[in-house]
């Protein structure tokens, strides 16, 4: 299983995560000296190799644009979501219909199941429990559930057809 | 008072995030506190308090990128380290909720029998 000492596999398994360390670590010093970014680049290199026995496999990110315009819309969606979630708390109690519901995964990737699993608490009044393994399936609660079907056909145009899309 | 120097717009944009925040964080608090069953408490802690923060941060974001040199971005990074560990927490609580096998509010529509 392990990459050979002298290929880049085995220093730097993941490229991208690496940079992503390193801009990360000079973001949260606040300051931009070529010590903290050698001591990032260090750290973005050293992270990686010894997490590397729990990383999954590896997730391509085929096309960044989609990425960009879902990142767009989670935001909006999480505004959105907040002022529902707020109105819904105001109001008495007895108006609430919660329930659950079983969302039928079209996605196989790991990360990319993730990405929605995570997508999902944070939009409008679902929160996602349970990730069935076998069945390919989440199991998520919805604070207030009017229509199963409506709410399964919305997760998948808005949220999982654009991740398809990035990860395919 | 301290004085500030800072222009008035600007005291009021920063002032008025904050109080929204606070507002929102607020009502997610609440929400904890009245909402019949544990599986719609968990709406929240990741949404309302998702927000509230979101909203502080970016007063404060405000506030320190005048009062010092340049841009802070370190707020910028809370509110992703918040986003993407929100729903986690969520997801585990849940999960243990549901082994728990915890009832939910009567009326509750297709409740797992696991």
């Amino acid at each position: 299983m392990t990459p050979p000492l002298r290929s880049r596999q085995f220093w730097l398994p993941h490229p991208l995560f690496s940079l992503f360390l390193t801009l990360l670590w000079l973001l949260m010093v606040n300051d931009l000296s070529v010590a903290h970014a050698l001591l990032g680049l260090a750290l973005g290199v050293a992270i990686p190799l010894v997490t590397h026995a729990f990383w999954p496999e590896e997730a391509k990110i085929r096309r960044p644009l989609p990425l960009l315009r879902y990142l767009g819309v989670l935001l909006v969606d999480i505004l959105r979501s907040n002022l529902v979630v707020a109105l819904r708390i105001l109001r008495p109690a007895r108006q609430l219909r919660p329930g659950f519901f079983t969302y039928p995964l079209a996605l196989e990737d790991d990360f990319a199941i993730t990405l929605l699993a995570s997508t999902i608490s944070l939009t409008p009044g679902t929160v996602s429990l349970h990730y069935d393994n076998e069945a390919n399936t989440l199991l998520i609660h919805a604070l207030h559930l009017e229509d199963e079907a409506e709410a399964i056909a919305t997760i998948r145009t808005r949220y999982e057809q654009p991740l398809e899309e990035i990860f395919r | 008072m301290t004085h500030l120097d800072m222009p008035a717009t600007l005291q009021l944009v920063v002032a008025a995030f904050l109080l929204i925040g606070a507002l929102v964080a607020l009502i997610g608090s609440w929400g904890l506190a009245k909402l019949p069953d544990f599986y719609t408490r968990l709406h929240g802690p990741t949404k309302a308090s998702t927000l509230g923060v979101g909203c502080t941060l970016i007063g404060s974001l405000l506030f320190f990128s005048h009062q010092q040199d340049g841009v802070s971005v370190q707020e910028a990074l809370v509110t992703i380290f918040l986003f993407a560990t929100a729903p986690v927490s969520a997801h585990m609580l849940g999960k243990a909720a549901l082994r728990r096998r915890l009832k939910g509010v009567p009326g509750t529509r297709n409740m797992p029998d696991r």
